[in-house]
This record gives C-alpha cells, structure tokens and sequence, in this order.
C-alpha cells in the first residue's frame, strides 16, 4: 500500500469524490487559500472551478444554511469550517434546520451535507481559536459525528460522510494533519458507526478519540515497559457510538479510560462512562473510570499553561495507573 | 463644534507620538515573532495607524472602545501601558490579559478598552450593548466599535446597525477598510465594496474618509462623537487604509501571490506617518529635531517594553483554572 499523510488523504478523497460525483462541492472560507486549512484543498480550484469550490465571505451562518438548501435541492455539499470556534455563529442553521428537517417532516426531506470542521488550537491562540465541540455536535439528535485518527479513515470516512444522506460533522485535528499512514488510492469507506481495535491488551481498556488516540497507542507503549497491556479502541464515530466494541473489551479488562480532546465537563468520556454505568458491566468494573479529558477552562494563551491544559500520551499513562493502582477517595 | 473647527497643535503633536509609537512597537513585534521570542499570532497594524489615532484622538477616557483580532494600534491609541501589552505578547503574567489572552485577546479595563475578539464582529454587538448601558445610565459617554472590512460580511452587523439606530445608541462603527480579508480581496467578499453606504438603509449617516490621513480621521470621529454625546444617534465611518504586512505575521503576502507588489508599494508611498509629519513640519508644528525627539523617546520606550515583558514570570500551574469565575 502507499503511505501518504493525514492531510493528503483528505484532498485526494476530495478530489475523487468531485470527479466521481457532479453532486458533490466544496464551499466555505479558505478552500482557495495555501494556508487556511492546511494543504486539504489543494489543486481543487484549478481542477473544478469556482462553481464547484467556493470560497466565501466571512458569513457562517447564511453559508450554513445555504448548504442546507443546497443539499435538499440536490447537491451534496461539503461544508468546511476552517476552525471549530467559527462554527458557533452557525450553531443555529445546524442545530435547529439541518438536524432537524428529516424528522421534523416526518421522514420526506433529508439534507446530506458534511460539515467539516477543524481543530486548530495551540501556539498561544487562546480561547477562540482552539475549541474541540464534538460533544457539542453529539448531544443534537439527527447528527452523525465522525472524528478519524488516522489517514486511512480520514479518506474512509469522509467518503461515508458525502455519501450519507444525513448532515454528518466531520471532524479532524491540525495535529493530525502531518501523521503518514497506509491509504489506497481508490476510493472506499469506513463505516459510520464503527470504532477500531488499535491495540489488544488484558488490563485496561482506553477508549480515545481524534488525535488522543494516536496518543493511545503511545500510552499503550510506555505502559508496557511495565508490564500493563492497555487495549486501545479508537472511537472514530462519535455518534453513533461502537458501543459493542467498547462493552466488549471493558468485559474483558474490566478498567476503563477514556481520552477525548474536548472538555470532560458534559463531554465524550461522561457519555461513554454512563453508558458502562448504566449497563451489566458497572459491577464488573475493578476500578472507577478515569477520564483524560481538558478540565473545565477555556484554553489559555501561554504555553506555559497550554502545556499543562492539553493532554497527551503521559496523562494517558497516569489515567491507566490510576485505575491500577489508584487511591480512590 | 463643526467638523471644520480648528485642532489644538497639542492635539497634532499626540497623535503624531501616537502613531509613531504604534509604528515603532509594531516592527519590534515583528522581528520578535520572526525570532522566535513572540509566539503568539499577531496580527500588525502598521499601515493603519492612523485610523485608531484620530479615532481615539476624539474620544475621553471614560468612553469605551472595543477591539478585534488586530488590537495593538487600538490599545496603545486608547491610552493603554505599551509595557503590559508587550508582556501579553509574551504570554507572561505581568500582561494586561495576565497571559491568559494573547495577542488577539487584549484589554485595559481602567482606560475603556474592556476587550478585544479574535471572532469576526465579535465585538459589534457589545459596543452596542455598552452604548445601551450609556443611555440607561444617563452617561454622555459613548462606545466605538473597531472592526475590519471582513467584519462587514456576518450578519450580525447588519443587526447592530440596525438595533442602535433604533434606539438612538451613542456607539460609532468604525470599519477599517484595507482591501482584505485573510487571503480575500474585498471584491471577492462584498457584493457592494461602499461600506459607508451600508449605514443609510437603517436612517444612519455613514461616510468614507482617508482612513490614512489622522487629521480627516479625527475630524469624523470628532464629528460622530459629539452627535452621539448630544443623543443623536449612531454613526459609520469607513476608513480606506492598507496593511502592509500579511494577514497574521511579519511577512508581506506578496510572495504568495495574494497580493501585488506594485499595490503595496503604493500605499507604502501613502505612509500615514510620513503624510502627518509632512503636514505638520510645513505648518511650522513640528521641527525635526523634535521629530527625532519622538523617535528616540519612543524607541526607548519600546526597548523598556520588552524589557518588563521578558522580566514579567510565566504564568504558574495554579493559574491554569482561575478566573473562570468571578469569585
Ligand atoms: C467568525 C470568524 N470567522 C472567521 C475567522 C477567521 N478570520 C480571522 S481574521 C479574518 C478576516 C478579517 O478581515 P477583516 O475583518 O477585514 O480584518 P483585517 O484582518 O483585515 O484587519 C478572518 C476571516 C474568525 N476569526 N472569526
Ligand atoms: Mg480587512
């Protein structure tokens, strides 16, 4: 197979889905930029012009919702959101109108939209120009959210996410964007709803999202040199979650951690936790839930403090300790 | 007093240091990003000075401007401490966001900056807001809202436009038009590039000035300041201006074939300072050695910037979750 980065698999998968599908365009800010959203969109003007890739005025919330008529008159729009923290002045053309118009019609009308957002934080941007919502997007009922780990579901599941006929946030991190990793040229998906087994492991299930589980698969690591064998399940859907998948693997280890980018506070890890606490399994458990998440603050600006406030691989390790050996009050 | 009414030399001679100080900070900044020591995204204002100089050269201490991502020339010209903006740009604790903000996140309560927001027309709205707070409090103050020709394609511009004129707010919209947004130029952004006359649908005067010209500047913002003091209502001022570095950062985007070089070029040529001093030294206002005077003093304060920024401590761990609330 070939190995290409994060990032190119995203424009190679933009690339054939416009030439394979007529239905399929991009619109948003920065799609004709070199910097804007990294290298995802490049060549794409040159090859399909400004009919089909359309960059925008700073206007969130009308190019929101002119994706969503866009999409029940037929079109398949792919909807980006150069950084998560924009998506906010959105929220109401995603919230109230695209997740809703299926169920709110009864079934008649479906809009098929991707709306692909980005993590972007770090390097001192401070609190608007970092956020991670996929919490946020899981909690609306009618939205699908997908947030790949790798490149090779980075392909996988945006063509899953065009091909939807339902709004799916697509989600991925900058720094994700260097990662290599095997992908095939042709296309194909990964199914919406699915997580991956990364690593087996006997003593400890960590569930991680987005770039923590790549960061998984490096606790995963460091923990063996003593002698703990953590299972690494990276969740790629956010909604639906693979809860087979994760029920499975906490039966056997009976210890989990959970890993999300976002605030804990109300986030990922507090949904996936209450579904084990509400299942047979919370009697199994040989120790609490442990949570790596951020802590209920907005990002700060100096490094100094974004060094403690994003988690990484270490906090992972010390997550899964502390479901080993931990004092629990 | 009419727009015409004569201005005070003093008043000339402050906001020619004025923007000289932007001027001299903004190229330090800029060699500090390139060497590494700023790390933060900032985003320059040299070009501009002018537009944040006269605005502010009309305004009191107890009137509020609010700021945007490109905050720098609105602090300093609101009369905010070089040294504690500089420390921001380091992250450090002494910083007048004590670290937590950035360059994009800037404040100075005490002189009527109460924030800056790195989200397009963030702040339109709350300099409305504050200018409803005036008017319930019988206060003659009066709010300005700083904001990009970018800032003009969200929509809730159009609202606050439209909300203040209703209500008759004292709050001034001063959109700084230099051409851009990002990589975009303004023709690929706004259907009708007159921003000015985007204030006449809501029964509001909007007029465009040389936004790099401090003295025509000033004399709208004097002009829109004692309308709204006097209860008249909102204004918009557009000020065609140019930046001359990239959107963020010390570089000049011509490499990136966003831009010409001929276009900076020109309005290089059309330096606000250059323009000023040449105004003022033909008027017998300013010699150059008081010319040099001000570079000098103010180079100095510069250098006395850095210094406090990098003395100022880091942020410490305990930091981390503070002020989320009030306590
Ligand atoms: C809501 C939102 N959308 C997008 C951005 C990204 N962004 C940052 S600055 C900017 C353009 C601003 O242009 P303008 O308002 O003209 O200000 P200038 O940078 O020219 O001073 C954009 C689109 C943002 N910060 N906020
Ligand atoms: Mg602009």
């Amino acid at each position: 197979m070939r190995v290409i980065s994060y990032s190119k698999a995203i424009n190679e998968t933009l690339h054939q889905m416009m030439e394979r599908d007529d239905r399929v365009f991009l619109i948003g800010q920065g799609v004709t930029s070199p910097w804007y959203v990294g290298a995802t969109t490049s060549d794409l003007l040159q090859r399909f012009g400004t009919q089909r890739v359309i960059d925008t005025p700073v206007s969130e919330c009308a190019i929101t919702g002119a994706s969503v008529g866009a999409a029940l008159a037929g079109m398949r729009p792919i909807l980006v959101h150069p950084r998560m923290d924009f998506i906010y002045y959105a929220m109401d053309q995603i919230a109230n109108h695209a997740a809703n118009w299926h169920y709110m019609f009864g079934g008649q009308l479906s809009v098929p939209m991707t709306i692909w957002g980005i993590i972007n934080r770090g390097g001192e941007q401070a609190a608007q120009h970092s956020q991670a919502l996929q919490a946020i997007f899981g909690h609306l009922p009618g939205l699908k959210v997908v947030m790949p780990s790798t490149p090779y579901d980075a392909k996988g599941l945006l063509v899953s996410s065009i091909e939807d006929d339902n709004p799916v946030v697509y989600i991925d991190d900058r720094w994700l964007y260097e990662i290599m990793g095997d992908v095939p040229e042709e296309l194909y998906t990964v199914p919406i709803g699915k997580g991956a087994l990364r690593r087996r492991g006997r003593d400890v299930t960590v569930v991680a999202t987005s770039y923590m589980a790549q960061e998984a698969i490096k606790a995963a690591g460091i923990l063996e040199e003593d002698d703990i064998s953590a299972e690494v399940i990276d969740l790629r859907s956010i909604k639906p979650i693979d809860e087979d998948l994760i029920f499975d693997s906490v039966r056997k280890t009976r210890r989990l951690v959970v890993a999300d980018g976002g605030w804990k506070t109300y986030g990922v890890a507090a949904e996936i936790s209450a579904k084990i606490g509400e299942s047979g399994l919370f009697n199994r458990l040989k120790a609490p839930i442990t949570r790596v998440c951020l802590p209920d603050v907005p990002a700060p600006a100096s490094l100094a403090l974004e060094q403690i406030y994003y988690k990484n691989a270490m906090d992972i390790v010390d997550g899964v300790k502390m479901t080993i050996g931990g004092d629990y009050v | 007093m009419s727009a015409e009414a004569p201005i005070p030399d003093a008043a000339l001679l402050g906001m020619h240091q004025n923007m000289v100080r932007i001027r001299k900070f903004e190229e330090k900044v800029a060699d500090l990003v390139t060497s590494g020591e700023i790390i933060t995204p900032c985003h320059l204002y040299i070009g501009q000075e002018a537009v944040a100089t006269g605005v502010c050269a009309s305004l009191r201490v107890d009137d509020y401007v609010f700021s945007t991502h490109r905050s720098h020339g609105h602090y300093l010209s609101k009369g905010g401490d070089g040294k504690r903006l500089m420390a921001e740009l380091y992250c450090r604790a002494n910083g007048c966001s004590r670290g937590k903000g950035g360059s994009m996140h800037i404040t100075s309560p005490d002189i009527g900056l109460p924030g800056s927001s790195a989200i397009v027309a963030g702040t339109i709205p709350i300099a409305v807001g504050s200018a409803l707070s005036f008017s319930i409090q019988k206060r003659d103050s009066v709010s300005v809202s700083f904001f990009g020709d970018g800032a003009v394609d969200e929509g809730v511009f159009y609202e606050s436009l439209n909300f203040s004129a209703l209500k008759r707010l004292p709050v001034i919209f001063i959109c700084e038009n230099n051409l851009y947004s990002t990589h975009m130029p303004i023709s690929d952004c706004i259907s009708d590039t007159q921003i000015y006359k985007k204030a006449e649908p809501f029964n509001m005067p909007g007029l465009r000035v040389d936004g790099n010209d401090a003295i025509e500047v000033f004399r709208a913002a004097r002009w829109a300041v004692e309308r709204a003091r006097a209860g008249e209502g909102p204004a918009l001022i557009e000020c065609m201006t140019y930046r001359w570095r990239g959107h963020v950062g010390p570089n000049y985007d011509i490499d990136k074939g966003l831009r010409s070089e001929d276009e900076l070029k020109y309005w290089m040529s059309r330096c606000p300072i250059k323009f000023l001093e040449e105004t003022l030294i033909e008027r017998g206002v300013l010699s150059l050695s008081d010319k040099r005077q001000v570079y000098e003093k103010i180079e100095e304060e510069v250098e006395d910037a850095v210094a406090f920024a990098k003395g100022g401590p880091f942020p410490e761990e305990r930091d981390l979750s503070k002020d989320v609330f009030k306590m």
